[in-house]
C-alpha cells in the first residue's frame, strides 16, 4: 500500500523486461493476462433489482459469481447508465451474512416463541408451517391466515403466491408492500379512468417543455430518470422544472422554480392551479365536453385510525361512503375550486403568489407540453387518492395528456410494483388485470380461469398492510408468511402496532429473507431465500414495461427462492385439508389431490416441457418441480389480461427484448394508452377514449383541501417526514451490506434548519431523540448537507436497521387506498 | 461494538456451516443492529468523517464509478455551476492535476460525442460519493475477477 510510484514501476519492470527478452516466466508472474479462455465474462441482460425505474443492468459471470455490472446500452430506459446503487449491484448478494439455513427459535428442542434462533432443516421448518396452517384453519379458519409480500417479487412469485392464499387458503388476506408505496396511485387510477397504470412513458421527457415535481425527489430516488429530465432540460433550454416539496433537496438544484409547502397544503395549490385555468379562460373545452364528466366527491372521510381513534368517530364519511361521488356540472366545478385564489392558496401553504401563478402558467399555457410527476409526497398521504385525482383534473381541463410531452406520470417505488403487486393483483382487494375480489364476476371468471369451483375466492377484500398489523395485535391473524419485505421496519408505529403483532404468542411469524434482518429477528421462523440473479424473473416497471431475466448464478446453498418455497410448501396440504367439503363436492376429481397438483400441477402451470428451459441455463426452479415452471405460471397469468387491454406478449420473447411496455397487441408495444393511432384498444373516429370508463369519459374530482391527521402543537411542536436516500434501497438490507455504499450513507441522521436547532441549545452532530406520542428513536443531528428542511420540519430516511424512525411515525391511512402517510406526524427533537 | 459486531457475524457463520455437533443459538440475529431487542436500540456513534486523503481507491470491476476521496462539502452543483468540473473536466485537469471524467461522459444518450460534458451526466453525485472513514458493519465476501482469473491461470500452471 505504502508502496511510491518509483517502486511501483521497478516491480512492473522485471516481467516486462523479461517478456521483451524472450525469457520464459511463469504466467503469474506476468503483469496482464490476456488469454481470453481466462479473461472471458459471461454476461447477461437483467433489470436492476432496485426501484422502479427498471433500468437495464448487463450482469457479468465468471466461475459461478456475478463479478462485474453495468448499464445496458441497448436497453431505452438508462442507454447504459446505472446510479450509484445499480453500479454495485454486483455486491448485493455476498453479504457474509446471507442466510442459508431455516432458523426456528426453539428451546429444550422444541419450538417455542421465546427460544432462540437455532437452525433446522427445510423439512422441518415445512412442518412446522403446515402444522400451525392447519391448526389456524380448525380454529379461526382462512381469516386467520395471512402473508405480506412484495412490489419486488418476480411477477410468478406475485402470482403463485397470490393463488396459493386466494385460491387455495381461500383467504384475502395477501397484501405487498406496495400497499406502502402505491395504493394511492392505484386509486387515483381506477376512480379517474377506470384502469390502472400511466398512460404516458418515458419518452415524454425528451418531448417535453415543462416537467413538474410534486413532492417527488427524483434526484435521489429515480436517478436515472432524473438524467433524462437533467439532459432534457439543459440541452434544450426554453424547457422549465418546477419542484414542490416540504423541505429542498437534491431535486431542487435543478429547479426553475422552487416552492416549499406546509405540508398537506399540496391539496389547495392543485386546486388553485385548476381555478387559475378556468379564470384565466384556457379550458381546453372542446376536449373536456368530449372526454369528461365532473364529479362531487364525499368529504370527511376520516384517516385510516383504529375505529375508536377519536378522529375516527368524528368523520361523517369514514365507511363505505367514503368513496362516494355525485355528477355536477362544468359550472358547479368552477364555483368548486374558485375559493382557492393565489392569495387563499398562499397564505395556507406558504408558497409567494408569483411562484404560484409561475406554476399555474406551465399547466395553462396551450403552447407548453408538461409532465407531471410523483411518487410517496402523493401516495404517502392521507388524501392520497384525492391528490392524484387532482393532478389528473389539470391535465384533463387542459388536454394535455395522452400525447408526446404531456403526461401526468405516476411513478413507482419498487421494481415491479406495476408488475407483480398491481398488474398480478396481490393486494388484499384485487385479482389479475385490475380484477377485484368484490365483484362476482370477476372472481366467476378467475375461478374458471384456475380451472376451481365457483365459490372458492372469498368475496370480502382481506386485511390489508396496516389492518394486518393490527389483526396481529389482536390475536385474529395466527399464520403469518412475510417475504420479500422488511415490514418491521418499513411499517408506521412499529412500537404500538407491529412489533407487539409479531410477538403476540397467538401468532406464528414465517420470514422469507436472504439476510437477517430486522423483520427477521422478530420472527419465529426465518428462511434462507434467493434474491435477483439466483433465479429466473419478470419485474414490470413504471411505464408498464414488462422485462425478463434467466437465473445466472446459484444461491448459496440451502438459499431457496420464494417461488420453490411458495410452491414447495403447497404439496404439504391434501385439498381436503384446506377447502371444505361442499366445495370439493362441485369438483369431485380433485378429491384426493394435494394442493400443489390443484394449484400448480393444473394441465396449464406444467404445460411446458423442462426441455424449453435452455440447456445452457440454470433454472434451479424448473429443474426441481420438473417443468418450465415461470413459463407456466407467466403463460397461466397472461390470459387474464389478453384481449382485456392488458396484453402480454408470449413469454420467450420478454428474454429476447429489453422488456415491452403493454399492451403488447400483434407483436407491438403500446407507448401511450388513451389515444387515437398509438393505443389499439381506442376505436377509430374516437381520438381519446377512457375506455377504463363505460362511456370513454376520465372524471374530473371536486375535492376540498382537508387537514392532516397529526398537526404540530404547543408539546410536539414539528413535522416529521421520512422517506428514502441514493444511496441505500428501502431499509437498507441489501445496500448497507455494500462497504462503498454503507461507507456514502452509514448512519440515518436527522435533518433539521440551523435556526431550529440552534433555538434548542443543540449543534450538528448532537445526540438527540425524536419524541412522538408512539415512541422514540435516537440518532444524531444533521443542520447541512443535501437535505434542507424549513423551520419547523425535520426529515429523517428510514433505511438505517439500527435507528427505526417508524417507531415515531404515525399509521393513519388514505382512508380509500389504506397507505399510510410517512410524510408527516407531529414530534419533539429533544437532546439526549 | 465493533467486536460484538464481529462476534456475532462469526456466530453466523458457524450457525450457518451447521455441520458441527454442537449446534449455535442465537436471540440477535439481526446483523445491522447489534445485540439488542427491536424495541430499544444502540448509542447512535458519533457523526464520522470523510475520507479525505486524496488517494485513489481501487476499482472492484473496469465500470465501477471511482468512489470520491475527498470532500466535497459547499461544492454546488446545480442549475447555475458544478464545482465537480472545474478540477475534472478535461480542460482543467493539466492545472488541477484531478483525473479527468472518463470519455463516456462526453456522450450523449446516442452514443454521440459532444464537445462538453453530456447533461445527463451533469449531477455527479448521482453515481460518484465520498466515503465517511466508518469499518463496515458486515464483511462483503464479492470476489474480484482479477483473483479468479489467477487462481485459474495457477491452477493450469500446476498441470
Amino acid at each position: 500500500m505504502t508502496i511510491n510510484r518509483r517502486e511501483f514501476i521497478k516491480a512492473n519492470a522485471v516481467a516486462a523486461a523479461a517478456a521483451v527478452a524472450g525469457v520464459s516466466i511463469p504466467a503469474n508472474a506476468t503483469n496482464l493476462i490476456t488469454s481470453s479462455d481466462v479473461t472471458k465474462l459471461k454476461w447477461d441482460k437483467a433489470p436492476c433489482r432496485f426501484c422502479g425505474t427498471g433500468c437495464s443492468v448487463n450482469v457479468g459471470v465468471m466461475d459461478g459469481k456475478v463479478v462485474a455490472t453495468h448499464g445496458d446500452i441497448k436497453s431505452p430506459v438508462n442507454k447504459g447508465l446505472n446510479c450509484i446503487k445499480g453500479y454495485f449491484l454486483s455486491k448485493i448478494m455476498y453479504g457474509k451474512d446471507r442466510l442459508t439455513t431455516p432458523l426456528l427459535r426453539m428451546k429444550n428442542g422444541k419450538f417455542d416463541k421465546e427460544g432462540d434462533f437455532t437452525p433446522i432443516t427445510w423439512d422441518a421448518a415445512f412442518d412446522i408451517m403446515a402444522e400451525k396452517t392447519k391448526q389456524t384453519l380448525k380454529e379461526k379458519g382462512p381469516t386467520g391466515i395471512g402473508m405480506f409480500g412484495s412490489g419486488q417479487w418476480t411477477v410468478f412469485e406475485g402470482y403463485a403466491a397470490s393463488k396459493l392464499m386466494k385460491a387455495g387458503f381461500r383467504s384475502n388476506n395477501i397484501d405487498p408492500n406496495a400497499r406502502h408505496c402505491m395504493a394511492s396511485a392505484v386509486g387515483g387510477f381506477m376512480r379517474t379512468f377506470g384502469i390502472d397504470e400511466p398512460m404516458g412513458c418515458y419518452d415524454d421527457i425528451e418531448a417535453t417543455d415543462a416537467m413538474v415535481l410534486w413532492g417527488s425527489n427524483m434526484a435521489e430516488m429515480h436517478p436515472i430518470l432524473w438524467t433524462r429530465i437533467t439532459d432534457r432540460r439543459l440541452s434544450a433550454p426554453h424547457v422549465k422544472v418546477a419542484v414542490l416539496s416540504t423541505f429542498a433537496h437534491r431535486s431542487s438544484d435543478l429547479a426553475d422554480n422552487s416552492m416549499i409547502f406546509t405540508p398537506q397544503t399540496d391539496l389547495a395549490i392543485l386546486n388553485f392551479i385548476a381555478h387559475y385555468i378556468i379564470k384565466t379562460n384556457r379550458v381546453n373545452k372542446d376536449f373536456v365536453n368530449k372526454h369528461t364528466n365532473f364529479r362531487l366527491g364525499n368529504t370527511d372521510i376520516g384517516y385510516g385510525l383504529r375505529p375508536e381513534h377519536h378522529l375516527e368517530k368524528k368523520a361523517k364519511n369514514n365507511g363505505k361512503t367514503a368513496g362516494g361521488s355525485s355528477p355536477i356540472n362544468f359550472e358547479q366545478y368552477a364555483e368548486f375550486v374558485s375559493t382557492y385564489t393565489a392569495e387563499y392558496t398562499s397564505k395556507l401553504s406558504g408558497v409567494p403568489v408569483d411562484n404560484l401563478n409561475a406554476l399555474a402558467e406551465l399547466y395553462a399555457d396551450p403552447k407548453t407540453k408538461v409532465c407531471s410527476f410523483w411518487t410517496m409526497g402523493f401516495n404517502q398521504h392521507t388524501r392520497g387518492v384525492w391528490a392524484n385525482n387532482l393532478v389528473y383534473n389539470i391535465h384533463l381541463l387542459t388536454g394535455k395528456i395522452s400525447t408526446p410531452g404531456n403526461s401526468p406520470f405516476s411513478l413507482t417505488g419498487q421494481p415491479s410494483a406495476c408488475g407483480t403487486a398491481r398488474e398480478v393483483g396481490t393486494f388484499s382487494h384485487r385479482l389479475p388485470a385490475d380484477m377485484v375480489v368484490n365483484n362476482k364476476k370477476h372472481r366467476d371468471l378467475s375461478e374458471k380461469l384456475w380451472k376451481i369451483p365457483t365459490g372458492t375466492i372469498p368475496p370480502k377484500p382481506g386485511y390489508h398492510a396496516v389492518l394486518q398489523n393490527r389483526k396481529l395485535k389482536d390475536g385474529e391473524l395466527n399464520f403469518y408468511w412475510s417475504m420479500c419485505n422488511n415490514n418491521m421496519q418499513a411499517a408506521a408505529n412499529l412500537n404500538e402496532e407491529a412489533y407487539p403483532g409479531y410477538r403476540n404468542p397467538k401468532n406464528f411469524v414465517v420470514v422469507s429473507d436472504p439476510y437477517p434482518t430486522v423483520t427477521a429477528q422478530a420472527a419465529d421462523l426465518i428462511l434462507p431465500t434467493a434474491m435477483w440473479v439466483e433465479k429466473e424473473g419478470v419485474y414490470g416497471n413504471a411505464e408498464r414495461r414488462t422485462q425478463a431475466w434467466y437465473q445466472m448464478v446459484e444461491a448459496p446453498e440451502g438459499a431457496k427462492s420464494d417461488l420453490w418455497q411458495l410452491v414447495e410448501f403447497s404439496k404439504r396440504f391434501r385439498i381436503e385439508e384446506v377447502w371444505p367439503k361442499e366445495l370439493l363436492d362441485k369438483n369431485p376429481t380433485y378429491k384426493g389431490k394435494s394442493m400443489y397438483e390443484v394449484l400448480y400441477k393444473n394441465g396449464q402451470v406444467n404445460k411446458f416441457s423442462i426441455n424449453q428451459v435452455p440447456t445452457d441455463r440454470l433454472n434451479d426452479e424448473a429443474r426441481h418441480f420438473g417443468f418450465y415452471i415461470q413459463k407456466g405460471l407467466f403463460e397461466e397469468y397472461a390470459s387474464f389480461g389478453r384481449g382485456k387491454a392488458h396484453d402480454l406478449a408470449d413469454y420467450d420473447r420478454y428474454h429476447e427484448e429489453r422488456g415491452l411496455r403493454w399492451p403488447v397487441v400483434d407483436g407491438k408495444e403500446t407507448l401511450r394508452r388513451f389515444k387515437e393511432g398509438s393505443d389499439p384498444y381506442v376505436e377509430a373516429g374516437r381520438d381519446f377514449q377512457f375506455y377504463g370508463k363505460k362511456d370513454g369519459k376520465a372524471i374530473i374530482f371536486a375535492l376540498p383541501y382537508e387537514p392532516p391527521a397529526e398537526s404540530p402543537d404547543a408539546e410536539f411542536d414539528m413535522w416529521l417526514s421520512t422517506g428514502r436516500v441514493l444511496e441505500h434501497w428501502h431499509s437498507g438490507s441489501m445496500t448497507q451490506r455494500v462497504p462503498e455504499l454503507y461507507k456514502a450513507v452509514p448512519d440515518a441522521l436527522v435533518y433539521m434548519h440551523p435556526d431550529d436547532a440552534k433555538n434548542r441549545g443543540m449543534r450538528r452532530g448532537d445526540l438527540v431523540k425524536i419524541v412522538s406520542r408512539r415512541g422514540e428513536v435516537q440518532t444524531r443531528i444533521e443542520t447541512r448537507g443535501r437535505n434542507k428542511p424549513p423551520k419547523g420540519l425535520v426529515y429523517m430516511p428510514w433505511f438505517d436497521a439500527s435507528r427505526l424512525v417508524n417507531k415515531v411515525t404515525l399509521d393513519a391511512t388514505d382512508p380509500l387506498s389504506k397507505q399510510t402517510d410517512f410524510k408527516k406526524c407531529a414530534v419533539k427533537v429533544v437532546k439526549v | 461494538m465493533k467486536t460484538m459486531m464481529n462476534h456475532l457475524v462469526k456466530t453466523l457463520v458457524l450457525l450457518t456451516l451447521f455441520t458441527s455437533s454442537v449446534i449455535a443459538a442465537e436471540k440477535h440475529v439481526a446483523t445491522l443492529r447489534g445485540e439488542v431487542n427491536i424495541d430499544t436500540q444502540t448509542t447512535p456513534s458519533a457523526i464520522a468523517n470523510t475520507v479525505n486523503k486524496d488517494i485513489k481507491q481501487g476499482r472492484n470491476y473496469p465500470m465501477q464509478p471511482p468512489v470520491i476521496p475527498h470532500k466535497i462539502r459547499n461544492y454546488e452543483v446545480n442549475l447555475n455551476s458544478n464545482k465537480c468540473m472545474s478540477c475534472h473536466s478535461r480542460n482543467r485537469t493539466e492545472e488541477s492535476q484531478a483525473p479527468m471524467v472518463s470519455v463516456t461522459h462526453y456522450m450523449d444518450r446516442d452514443g454521440n460525442f459532444l464537445a462538453e460534458i453530456s447533461p445527463r451526466r451533469y449531477f455527479c453525485n448521482q453515481c460518484h460519493a465520498p466515503q465517511k472513514d466508518v469499518e463496515p458493519l458486515v464483511e462483503n465476501t464479492f470476489v474480484d475477477m482479477h483473483t479468479l482469473m489467477k487462481s485459474k491461470v495457477n491452477t493450469k500452471n500446476e498441470h
